[in-house]
């Protein structure tokens, strides 16, 4: 559990006074015992560390030594602590939406340990921050250069706007005036290993980073097959609902954050669904981990259960349920093998149940309704015809009635959302600063900040802090007692079926495909690329529907989309390209007879 | 795409004339192009989508809305980027007061609580907010909070003074200047009141004391060129009542004729109202009231100015009356007022009585104005209408009309008619009159293609 302290010391090599071994260990306290007979010594870790080598350190997990610096200056503390505090947090949350307590006391802290003991920061010999930056010890500042493994902050790869101006507060030409007096103490960070983990980059060894810990709640959750998708835990985050942005407020007191820390654990951006996922996928590989437990067609991630819930969501038919069935049938995306992630395995990485079933929500509808920007608005009017006529009865699907309505819906809820965003606080109580100086401005400034936010509070009526409405994992919901009809889930889909023997078949006759040739992932990151002019209004209103509702971003759902069409129709374009000497190129629009 | 190095076509014509061309290998970065570069963090884009909608608040009047958007993005000024933070404290201080400027339930309190945590913003914008904090209290006419807070504006300095703080604290004292004298007048009103056995000596050098920093503060901003016309008269008064009045007229001097200040009529004004309070001779007086009649013509001082100039015995003078009388006329101002245009009439009245001598500065005058002066001054219309609400403006003015456009003019004739009909005996000598001159009409028009006729 996570009260386990995992102690070791390196530096003590005297044979235990009671059965001679070598094998110490450290208590809670500090003290040295035997962990072959649990003999304790008088002699402390206090002791050791005033005449060893600044790299000597304990590391202990739950609470271990914290020992109050001089200058007080709280706790040390190493940055995958923070990390681990931060973790709890999230699960706690995630336990009171209704998640099973096993996932934040077993499998999370399980997941969690194995990463510590693989990227060597715990539960090992030689933990990689036994050796920090030297440039603390060394007075000159040529010793910078002479690092050979040195990476400058200036050749990180990934910048954001505000990185440029963390240089700016901590640049090496500031090291020689570091506080002496912490020896252990990297440079300019609160965490012992701050700045090591922002600059070094160790090859194969993964660094953790606030995004990483949502992966790391995915994937406990996903081991234990719970209801709630990426989309759906990244929706929860934005909300609210899981600490996540000021998750570094859960800190106790006596951790310190300022400096470097900031890169680590100040986060300006909502976590993005593909950064999330694909660290996920990175990790479940790090981590050596066995495969996942499989998701069957009862599980809530298997695609048709995840379809239905999409269909409600998006007022469509119950009916097209049996035909996204069919497609997944037909593709083969509905077996386990396929479903369920397995990290050795490089067909069975996927785990995006979301997007892959919105994707296949969009080939149906594309099967059925052509969606070419012509044929659905004809066969809406024979829908709007009929159901003139027949007003009892089940009523025809009438896509244009529908659109409408969505439409008119959607747009209220993304000018809702975007207000929502523009009113978001990032800035929390704990003030962050950058260094010792800088602490008492930054103090002086969320002070005034806090009062003239009080002020204009004052001015507007309704109370600031409003509470949180619990979360849901539906966002729009469709009455179908309401008279006016805007409710299509019992619409019937016989507008565009027609009987063959005791087969529906779609009228329509033709499909066009989204990509003729998928990309290499390997060149351009992506298996296909969307560009909005290529396609149908339609099309891209569909898109726009699915990218709202799993915030996420079209070309995610659209290059699912193709995958889709490439497996649905794998025979056919199998042959065709047999028949071609040269492949054509992408993103052409073709118009290919086919019948399912 | 392996690679592109483009070889000459074989067998084309003239491939001595295109050397080939041999395109370099493309990096593989190149194929498929992608966006990289500096990502915008959401911090950013929501604070500046924030922004849109308090702009859009603010220029709806939706003040409500405004704070509450505002509350968000106070943000901005803990930004990480650094160039965000040192732009942010002016528009939150802009954006703040226009807020509480109007919002309903806002109060003055409110405002003085605000400016001064801007104040604490930044180095900056300091005076900046000083100083449209004391513009807002004088506007409400806290004067004594206005000056309290001119006075410790005044002595604010910050390390290097940077050129555009300097205007500004330049400014500061300009305004603490008139404050003074606003003082200052305060306290000789209170004096004059008194008897002068009352008069205390504390009183007394306190007015002194107003008098100095105003004087000094005064002359100081006078010396910018610009347009500092409360300022001017205010030191002008200063000086007049402790009788320096050589300085007044150096101030005054420089403050008209400087060609670094801009172009400024009331600086003529001001110096031609001195000049006749010391008494100073009519030439002087004239030459001051010449460049105001270049610049602004229509000016009430003309009026004056024309009196001056028709008493001078030089031909040059009385000439320049002549145009200045006609020139006041030009303009909509001057329609309906009565003396200008008797003035004109007397004019010429005396030149035709004095044998037709200067008719032709008439004929010059009138030459640029027949043709429109008919219809502005002469219609119909105005004729029944300045009979109405004016008689005497309808007898100067028919007067002129009969000996400017012939006694056919319809103005002329309308006027006449119905002064005769009232049986007033003017109109009767106004007719004579006319009559008897009537080959002026001639003369005056006589070089007129298209004489219009009314």
């Amino acid at each position: 559990g996570w009260g386990e302290s995992a102690g070791r010391d390196k530096d003590y090599n005297e044979p235990c006074v009671q059965c001679s071994d070598v094998n110490w260990g450290l208590t809670d306290e500090g003290k040295f015992y035997c962990k072959s007979c649990h003999n304790v010594i008088e002699r402390t870790k206090e002791v050791l560390v005033s005449d060893a080598i600044p790299n000597t350190k304990i590391q202990s997990l739950s609470k271990g030594l914290r020992k109050k610096k001089k200058i007080d200056k709280g706790w040390e503390w190493y940055v995958c602590e923070g990390f681990q505090y931060i973790l709890k947090k999230q699960a706690e949350a995630l336990q009171k939406l209704g998640v099973c307590p096993r996932m934040k006391d077993e499998i999370l802290c399980c997941f969690w340990r194995c990463y510590l003991q693989k990227s060597k920061q715990a539960y090992c010999p030689r933990p990689v921050n036994d050796t920090p930056l030297e440039l603390v010890v060394s007075d000159s500042a040529t010793d910078v250069d002479s690092e050979p493994e040195r990476v400058s902050p200036f050749d990180l790869s990934s910048f954001t706007e505000s990185d440029i101006d963390l240089q700016t507060e901590c640049s090496f030409g500031q090291i020689s005036s570091v506080d002496r007096t912490s020896e252990t103490m990297s440079v300019y960070s609160g965490s012992i290993d701050g700045s090591s983990y922002v600059l070094k980059r160790t090859k194969g060894n993964m660094r953790m980073s606030m995004p990483m810990t949502l992966s790391f709640c995915y994937m406990a959750l996903l081991w234990l097959k719970e209801p709630v998708t990426l989309s759906d835990l990244l929706r929860f985050v934005a909300e609210g609902h899981i600490p996540y942005i000021n998750a570094f407020q859960y800190f106790p007191e006596e951790i310190k954050l300022y400096g470097l820390d900031l890169k680590i654990f100040r986060v300006e951006s909502w976590p993005e669904y593909e950064e999330v996922h694909n660290k996920m996928l990175e990790l479940a590989a790090f981590l050596d981990l066995p495969r996942f437990p499989a998701i069957t067609d009862s599980c809530f991630l298997h695609p048709d259960m995840l379809c239905i819930k999409y269909l409600m969501e998006a007022n469509l038919p119950d009916e097209l349920h049996s035909w996204t069935c069919r497609v997944v049938k037909k593709t083969g995306v509905g077996e386990t093998n396929f479903l369920t992630l397995d990290a050795e395995n490089e067909s069975a990485r996927k785990a995006n149940y979301d997007i892959l079933s919105v994707a296949i929500i969009i080939v149906v509808l594309k099967l059925l309704l052509l969606l070419n920007d012509q044929y659905e608005w004809v066969l809406s009017n024979f829908a709007e015809e009929r159901n003139k006529k027949n007003k009892e009865g089940r009523l025809w699907f009438d896509f244009r009635k529908w659109y409408k309505v969505v439409k008119t819906c959607m747009d209220i809820e993304q000018k809702k959302l975007a207000e929502e965003r523009a009113r978001c606080l990032w800035k929390c109580e704990t003030p962050l600063f950058y260094s010792a100086k800088q602490k008492a401005a930054t103090l002086k400034k969320r002070q005034m900040i806090l009062s003239l936010q009080r002020q204009f509070g004052a001015l507007t009526d309704s109370p600031q802090v409003t509470e949180k409405q619990s979360p849901s994992s539906f966002q729009l919901t469709w009455d179908e007692e309401n008279p006016d009809g805007s409710c299509f889930h019992g619409h019937s889909l016989e507008g565009f079926l027609q009987e063959k023997g005791n087969l529906h078949r779609p009228m329509n006759p033709e499909y066009w495909l989204c990509t003729v040739k998928l990309c290499n992932k390997k060149v351009c990151g992506h298996l296909a690329h969307y560009k909005e002019g290529d396609f149908s209004k339609s099309y891209q209103f569909i898109l726009n529907l699915f990218s709202f509702l799993l915030r996420v971003d079209v070309s995610l759902i659209h290059e699912e989309v193709c995958l889709i069409e490439h497996k649905l129709f794998n025979a056919r374009l199998h042959k065709k390209s047999k028949k071609q000497s040269k492949p054509k190129e992408n993103a052409i629009r073709k118009w290919l007879l086919t019948r399912v | 795409m392996d690679g592109l190095v483009e070889e000459p076509a074989l067998g084309e014509e003239g491939d001595s004339l295109a050397p080939s061309i041999h395109l370099p290998l493309l990096p593989r970065c190149f194929y498929h192009p992608v966006t990289v570069g500096r990502k915008k963090t959401e911090f950013q884009k929501t604070k500046e989508a924030c922004l849109n909608y308090i702009q859009d608040a603010l220029l709806q009047n939706q003040w409500q809305r405004a704070a509450e958007f505002m509350i968000s993005y106070l943000e901005i000024l803990e930004s990480s980027t650094v160039s965000k933070r040192k732009t942010a404290p002016e528009a939150i201080w802009r954006i703040g007061t226009e807020i509480l400027l109007h919002h309903s339930k806002s109060n003055i309190e409110e405002l003085n609580y605000f400016t001064e945590r801007m104040k604490n913003l930044g180095v900056k914008n300091y005076l900046k907010v000083c100083l449209e904090h004391i513009f807002y209290l004088l506007c409400n006419g806290l004067i004594d909070e206005a000056y309290q807070n001119l006075t410790l504006a005044e002595g604010w300095r910050y390390g290097e003074q940077t050129a555009a703080q300097n205007d500004e604290l330049k400014l500061i004292q300009a305004y603490k200047g008139l404050l003074d004298y606003y003082n200052w007048s305060k306290k000789r009103k209170a004096m004059l009141e008194l008897d002068e056995e009352n008069f205390t000596d504390s009183s007394e050098q306190e007015m002194h004391n107003f008098f100095r920093q105003a004087a000094v503060n005064l002359k100081e901003i006078i010396k910018i060129p610009g347009v500092w016309d409360p300022f001017v008269v205010c030191y002008v008064d200063l000086l007049e009542f402790y009788g320096d009045y050589d300085e007044a007229r150096e101030v005054l001097t420089e403050y008209a004729y400087n060609s670094k200040f801009p172009p400024n009529p009331n600086a003529h004004v001001y110096l031609y109202h001195f000049l006749k309070r010391q008494g100073e001779s009519k030439k002087s007086l004239v030459s001051v009231l010449k460049i105001l009649h270049k610049t602004v013509p229509s000016h009430e001082l003309m009026l004056e100015f024309y009196t001056m100039l028709t008493k001078s015995k030089k031909r040059k003078k009385r000439r320049l009356g002549l145009e200045v009388i006609f020139e006041v006329l030009d303009f909509a101002g001057w329609k309906e007022n009565v003396k200008a245009w008797s003035c004109l009439a007397e004019q010429i009245k005396q030149i035709l009585e004095n044998s037709n001598k200067h008719l032709d500065w008439v004929k010059e005058e009138w030459n640029s104005r027949k043709d429109w002066w008919p219809a502005f001054h002469f219609s119909h219309y105005l004729a029944k209408r300045n009979w109405q609400e004016n008689e005497k403006l309808a007898y100067e003015k028919a007067l002129l009309a009969g000996i400017l456009l012939g006694k056919d003019c319809k103005y002329y004739k309308y006027v006449l008619h119905q002064g005769c009909k009232a049986k007033k005996k003017r109109f009767q000598t106004l007719k004579k009159f006319v009559k008897k001159h009537s080959s002026a009409y001639l003369r005056i028009s006589a070089c007129s293609d298209s004489s219009t006729h009314l």
